[in-house]
């Protein structure tokens, strides 16, 4: 299980927040900047994977994350997760972004958060794994998109 | 309305929209704060206008300021307004916003229930993918109830987007309610076969987390997944059957040997690195399982320690982490094939990343030996001195004292080379870890005897040159080890090359900065060392040396007698009288030495921590059993004339658990120590420790240590460790020469409960001696103490309730619950309480779930019965439901819905039904006085273990075979309904019913105009005789928002509206919802009524405003609520025998009734009579059936229902000829109609 998903950029800021169990939202921010503490010290060339921080899950749990130029993609898991699969998940779900946004760069993730959020459904839900396939994921993306843009034209 | 579309989207224009806000928190940086409050009453009010649109705006602004940090829970109704939209765009904001803040406390979230069976069923798939989304992140326990079927019958759906969804969505159902478990489980098997990739991974993924917490019921998919393992070449599917083999293999070695092969082709042909160490992993886990039984394989091994060492030399730190950690799994059963890699391992230890460094010295902890346990700790002392940050640093240090202490130090040669260790590590600035390394001096100087003098004067040392750790404030942490230095000196002291010394550094005024606990410590051990040097003295022949050290604790006791710490004052100020009083009773030249150490007198010795936990329970004592007994539960209930036989047995059984004899006990006890002495794992406490606490000063038969002496003892200064392993080289070596001398030198040492665990280290360990022969003296432990291991499994571990066999057969009493109403907001036990489960909703073509509810009711009153303390509960919660009634929303109804063809199941079945249903699971329609113990719906109980264990080795086919036989029985039975319609989005993969039955409800028509339509059920109250529960739903049919509901009945003499207390008797009662167009909801109503002997009818008015943009109205209903005496029964299984006894008894009075032109089969008939009028069948004989059922105030109703063609003749017998009349002409009447 993913306990949960966190996107924030090298200074810390949430881009994306997704919790997979329930934190009230002081709490949420406490394990962003513990997160963003523990995984911003360490340099690109060490492993990717962290024993957990003390605020999510216990000693079942760890932070396997990727840094990609300004912003962290972190994600929480426990122990029935393989964690270069994991891995392997961040980078679909990163290239995901980069097809759908075209060329992705923070700012798209800081004005589209929604959509963000709507790319990543796609590829976990409820805490577990719903797709890898990029493609798959793509294409329903863009589905849903078109739906909404004939909706908006509708009304207008 | 042209004009208003115009409006609302110039307004539109000039809202801000998601990214107009994030642009305006980036410009605002200064005062964002600020900024972000005006943003939000911005939304505030955008919330409050009607377009959606721009309430949806609204939504998704709050959700980015979720992320900022901002409860936006105030929003939840509007989110839920937002979810409910029609348009896709919308509600899509809506779900995301609630899967971003709503949680299991959102008390909103069950005003959701409906819209998310519509989203669920809706014919666009993306709308059904949106609310599963949703949902996966805020079930609920009721949701999960509420929905499971619904989710279920996604899990067929014809898209793959949706099944898969659905699949994954079942997980997160089952954790909210276990029941669905095994109902649901079948079709996710058959989700494994799944033509789609994406369906089948979410499918494994799901059993998968599944089997992680509770592998046992899941052995028997085994051969499934290997099938699935050898043809997949889906890695994420791969991976995750592996890793799922690797949690079998353990409970099943077999399945482990078959995994070798393919396991080992996979390590050899995959190229993805992710699959190959899973392979490794699960490899090891079977290594693991069965390096008890198969002695060879050496090779499988071999393989995976040098792929894993090809990991971990790799440049890919990821790689080289995860090799180390699958390396320290196999150091717990292979360390010999793990050793040999050590030098890649201190390697690791210089590694620039943290994490891999923990690794290594994880693994590092398993691999020492007596060899190289110097040495190893040598290479971290080093890293102790590099390491930056103290937490790496603190880490070096717990390790070390860890890899040192652990078995019982089984590692360690040479003591003194480890209080050397210990000494330099108190050289450590800034540690946190003190009171660890305290601990350690503590127990080696207690538990080696043969130490105590090295280590006396380690610390005496360490005592002199406190100055030194306590000089910098930061180092605070590591004067913890003063604790242990003074103690060990006081406690110790005989072995003191210089007490005086000692006791003057003891009682140094720097002495008074230390905290205070180690100050007391201070204190009462300078009294020790106090008396030791008397003792000295006192055979001198000058005793002046005995008054001066007098006169020294009396100048210097006043400073802690001043402390601020009261242990300390008080110790102080006692210690001081006393040695004041020694020094008079020496000036007049008395000989005091004795009796001050006599204060003194007597060993110490450790206790295990576990010790208390381990005293076994003295046989006969019942720690569970009432000392008093409570008192009688039973007043009420009728059934109780039993016990007036039963209650005389368990006085006769408790005392002779007490009355074993006294030889009987002796001989137990002399098996039992058989036993242990047998048992190499028993913790065996030294010879005659047990008797240590009845000869007080015997402290002598504690095995003592004999040093060895070809180890120097005294290390000038303070300890260099690394002299030792000099020593220890050179030692060894001698040793060895000495040996070839001597065929066999002979050991001094005694034998240990440690002593067997040396065999099984590395053979080498053989030939070194440890330098002292140490034994260590165990720690004490009970006698016939437990060797239990307590798995400390948390007890709100979720998973637990998922502990469920899934071989079983399904029983009758878990289908999934189709649709049912509980009181809104009403916690998790009140939805089961029988009274709750009152209304069936109205729609025509619908099932009705109504069997199910009756059956619930039975079961909440077999339960209820036998507990009493409940009941009470039970009363009290009435009260609060009654309240709830009154102020609070029922769920929303169900507007439209698919059913399913796992159907609520038959209140009670024929007597040879009965008989099979009962062989696989606790039969539900046991009689309420015998069920109370059985609780059918635990599927944990006893009886269904064993069952369970019955059916587990039987095959899917046979299991198939028997559900299918299940099925069709359950064709025949009367109470089966199937769906009418809607099914054209969903597939069902199932057989379907020969014999469909139409769709009934009890939802009768109360009243209707142009607004609202209102529809109603009633309901006696099971657990009051006077009252009766009317649910009514109200439907707006209007474009308009109704509001204000009030609904209002004009009391008769023997039915009254209850209403809330402080209300007139003519007040109505505010419904508690408004309806928004289109929507319905239901509220009950209680009533409480005398005589249920005759229908009545009341009339009632409701009254409400109908809400337009531009105007309200007031509008009103009148209706007439019918009471009819079907009302007043409830559906209550009785058995045969019971029925039969009934009818003998002569009471009842009979009547009769014929019904001509009844065309329809003889099973819906009775189906009817049960549904419409509450009644069970008892048994039922070709086309002749009896029939029971209750009323609220008791009476009981007995049918004999005969058919013959077209006429049906009904004898009835009742203890109430008038109730009876109209029950029968009520059922007549029914009959009539169709």
């Amino acid at each position: 299980m993913i306990k949960a998903i966190l996107i924030f950029n090298n200074h810390g800021k949430p881009r994306l927040i997704r919790f997979y169990q329930y934190f009230a939202e002081d709490m949420q921010q406490q394990i962003i900047r513990e997160t963003f503490h523990l995984v911003s010290k360490r340099d690109d060339n060490v492993c990717n994977f962290l024993e957990g921080g003390s605020l999510i899950g216990g000693s079942d749990y760890k932070l396997i994350y990727r840094h990609y130029a300004t912003l962290y993609f972190v994600f929480c898991v426990d122990s029935s997760e393989s964690e270069l699969g994991i891995l392997d998940l961040i980078q679909v779900f990163v290239e995901t972004l980069d097809k759908c946004f075209e060329n992705v760069c923070e700012l798209d993730l800081i004005f589209h958060m929604d959509k963000v959020h709507y790319i990543l459904q796609e590829v976990v839900m409820g805490g577990m794994v719903l797709e890898t396939n990029m493609n798959e994921i793509v294409a329903q993306v863009e589905v849903q998109n078109r739906m909404e843009k004939s909706e908006l034209c509708n009304q207008n | 309305m042209a004009l208003k579309i115009v409006k609302g989207s110039i307004d539109r224009m000039f809202d801000k929209n998601l990214q107009d806000l994030v642009r305006g928190i980036r410009n605002h940086k200064e005062d964002e704060a600020k900024y972000i409050s005006t943003c939000i009453d911005e939304i505030k009010q955008e919330l409050k206008q009607d377009n959606i649109a721009v309430k949806a705006n609204a939504v998704c602004k709050l959700t980015y300021l979720q992320m900022l940090g901002y409860d936006v829970s105030w929003a939840a109704f509007n989110i839920v307004e937002v979810m409910s939209s029609s348009k896709f765009t919308y509600k899509r904001i809506g779900y995301l916003a609630a899967s971003q803040c709503f949680h299991e406390n959102t008390d909103v979230i069950m005003l959701t229930t409906n819209q998310i069976r519509k989203d669920l069923s809706s014919p666009n798939q993306y709308d059904t993918g949106v609310a599963l989304t949703g949902l996966s992140c805020f079930v609920t326990p009721d949701l999960a109830r509420d929905l499971a079927n619904d989710i279920m019958t996604l899990m067929s759906h014809t898209k793959p987007y949706i099944r898969k969804k659905a699949v994954l969505i079942m997980y997160k159902v089952f954790l909210k309610y276990p029941e669905s478990l095994r109902p649901a489980f079948p079709r996710l098997k058959e989700k494994l076969e799944d033509p789609d990739p994406g369906v089948q991974s979410a499918a494994v993924n799901v059993i998968c987390e599944l089997a992680r917490r509770n592998p046992k019921n899941y052995l028997s998919l085994a051969p499934l997944f290997f099938k699935l393992m050898t043809s997949s070449t889906n890695n994420w599917v791969l991976i995750k059957i592996i890793k799922l083999f690797g949690a079998l293999t353990p409970l099943e070695p077999r399945l482990g040997k078959k995994l070798i092969e393919p396991l080992t082709n996979l390590i050899h042909s995959t190229s993805a690195m992710s699959l190959l160490y899973e392979c490794v992993n699960t490899v090891i886990a079977v290594l693991i399982s069965l390096s008890s039984g198969m002695p060879n394989h050496s090779a499988s091994i071999q393989l995976c320690v040098q792929k894993l060492r090809i990991l971990i030399e790799d440049s890919d730190q990821n790689l080289k982490y995860l090799g180390l950690l699958a390396m320290s799994k196999i150091l717990k059963t292979h360390p010999k094939s793990v050793q040999s890699h050590k030098d890649l391992i201190l390697q690791c230890l210089d590694d620039k990343d943290e994490s891999i460094r923990l690794r290594a010295l994880d693994l590092l902890y398993g691999m020492v030996s007596k060899k190289n346990l110097m040495e190893i700790v040598k290479k971290l002392m080093i890293h102790v001195d590099k390491a930056e940050g103290t937490t790496y640093r603190d880490e070096l240090l717990t390790k070390i004292i860890d890899i040192c202490s652990q078995s019982n130090y089984q590692y360690i040669t040479n003591f003194e080379w480890y209080i050397s260790i210990l000494v330099e590590l108190t050289r450590l600035e800034g540690t946190r870890h003190g009171h660890l390394i305290a601990s350690q001096m503590l127990d080696v100087a207690i538990r080696v005897k043969a130490i105590r003098v090295f280590a006396v004067a380690q610390m005496a040392t360490l005592l002199d040159n406190a100055h030194l750790l306590t000089g910098n404030m930061q180092r605070n942490g590591i004067c913890e080890v003063l604790y242990a230095a003074a103690w060990i000196c006081g406690e110790f002291s005989e072995h003191l090359e210089n007490p005086v010394q000692t006791l003057e550094a003891m009682l140094r005024p720097k002495v008074a900065t230390l905290p205070g606990h180690i100050q007391a410590v201070y204190v009462q051990n300078a009294a020790k060392l106090f008396a030791t040097i008397l003792k000295n003295q006192e055979g001198n022949t000058d005793s002046t040396a005995a008054q001066e050290t007098s006169q020294m604790m009396i100048d210097r006791l006043p400073l802690f007698v001043q402390s601020a710490n009261l242990e300390v004052q008080e110790r102080a100020s006692c210690i001081l009288q006393l040695v004041k009083y020694i020094q008079k009773l020496q000036q007049k030249d008395v000989e005091v030495a004795e009796e001050v150490s006599a204060l003194f007198a007597g060993e110490l010795n450790p206790v295990a921590p576990k010790a208390q936990k381990k005293v076994p329970v003295p046989e006969g004592l019942d720690l569970d059993a009432w000392i008093n007994e409570p008192p009688s539960e039973s007043e009420s209930e009728d059934e109780q004339p039993k016990a007036i036989f039963t209650k005389e047995e368990p006085k006769h059984s408790r005392p002779r658990h007490t009355e074993v004899d006294e030889k009987e006990l002796a001989r137990r006890r002399e098996a039992r120590k058989q036993e242990q002495a047998n048992n190499p794992f028993y913790i065996k406490a030294s010879p005659s420790s047990q008797k240590v606490y009845q000869e007080a000063p015997g402290v002598e038969h504690i095995p003592v240590v004999q040093i060895d002496l070809s180890v120097p003892l005294k290390v000038p200064g303070l300890p260099m460790s690394d002299q030792y392993v000099k020593l220890e080289e050179e030692r060894r070596q001698k040793e060895r020469a000495e040996k070839k001398k001597k065929e066999k030198k002979k050991r001094k040492e005694k034998r240990s409960g440690r002593g067997k665990k040396h065999d099984s280290g590395p053979e080498s360990e053989e030939d070194i001696t440890p330098a002292h022969v140490v034994d260590i003296v165990t720690e004490e432990m009970p006698e016939n103490a437990l060797p239990s291991d307590d798995d400390d499994k948390d007890p709100n571990d979720p998973h637990k309730a998922l502990d469920i066999d899934l071989d079983k057969p399904l029983a009758d009493s878990e289908k999934l619950p189709v649709r049912s109403h509980r009181a809104a907001g009403a916690p998790k036990s009140s939805a089961e309480d029988g009274e709750a489960e009152n209304a069936t909703p109205q729609e025509p073509k619908k099932k009705s779930s109504k069997e199910k509810r009756d059956k619930k009711k039975d079961k909440e009153r077999d339960r209820k019965r036998s507990k009493e303390e409940k009941k009470k509960k039970k009363h009290k919660h009435e009260e609060k439901e009654e309240d709830l009634l009154g102020g609070q929303a029922e769920e929303p109804v169900v507007q439209s819905e698919e059913m399913k063809e796992v159907e609520a199941q038959p209140t009670s079945t024929s007597a040879e039904e009965a008989a099979t249903v009962a062989e696989a699971a606790p039969a539900p329609e046991a009689p309420a006085g015998t069920a109370a113990d059985s609780e059918p719906e635990e599927p944990k109980d006893t009886e269904t273990e064993e069952s369970s264990s019955k059916h587990k080795k039987k095959k899917q086919k046979k299991e198939k075979e028997e559900k299918e036989k299940k099925k069709k029985k359950k064709h025949h039975h009367h109470h089966h309904h199937s769906d009418g319609g809607g099914e054209e989005s969903v597939q069902n993969g199932t057989v379907e019913e020969e014999e469909p039955l139409p769709p009934m409800s009890n939802y009768c028509l109360l009243a209707e105009n142009s607004y609202i339509k209102m529809v109603c059920d009633i309901q006696g109250n099971l657990q009051d005789g006077s009252q009766v529960v009317v649910s009514v739903i109200f439907e707006n049919k209007s474009d308009s928002f109704l509001k204000s509901m009030e609904f209002n009945v004009l009391d008769s003499l023997n039915s009254k509206l209850q209403r809330p207390e402080g209300s007139g008797p003519h007040d109505g009662l505010t419904v508690p919802f408004q309806l928004p167009p289109g929507v319905s909801n239901e509220a009950r109503f209680v009533f409480t009524v005398q005589s249920i002997v005759m229908p009545q009818k009341l009339k009632g008015t409701l009254t409400f405003i109908v809400k337009n943009e531009d105007s309200s109205t007031h509008e009103k209903l009148d209706f007439k609520l019918h009471f009819t005496c079907t009302s007043y029964l409830i559906t209550t299984p009785c058995y045969s025998d019971a029925f039969a006894k009934l009818l003998e008894s002569g009471d009842l009075k009979s009547s009769s009734v014929r019904l001509e032109g009844v065309n329809m089969p003889f099973h819906h008939l009775l189906a009817r009579i049960c549904f419409h009028h509450h009644f069970s069948v008892v048994e039922r004989i070709d086309s002749c059936a009896s029939m029971y059922s209750r009323s609220i105030q008791g009476h009981h109703v007995c049918l004999l229902v005969k058919t013959s063609g077209q006429t049906v003749s009904i004898d009835a017998k009742c203890d109430e000829p008038t109730l009876l009349g109209n029950v029968l002409d009520e059922i007549k009447q029914t009959f009539s109609q169709c």
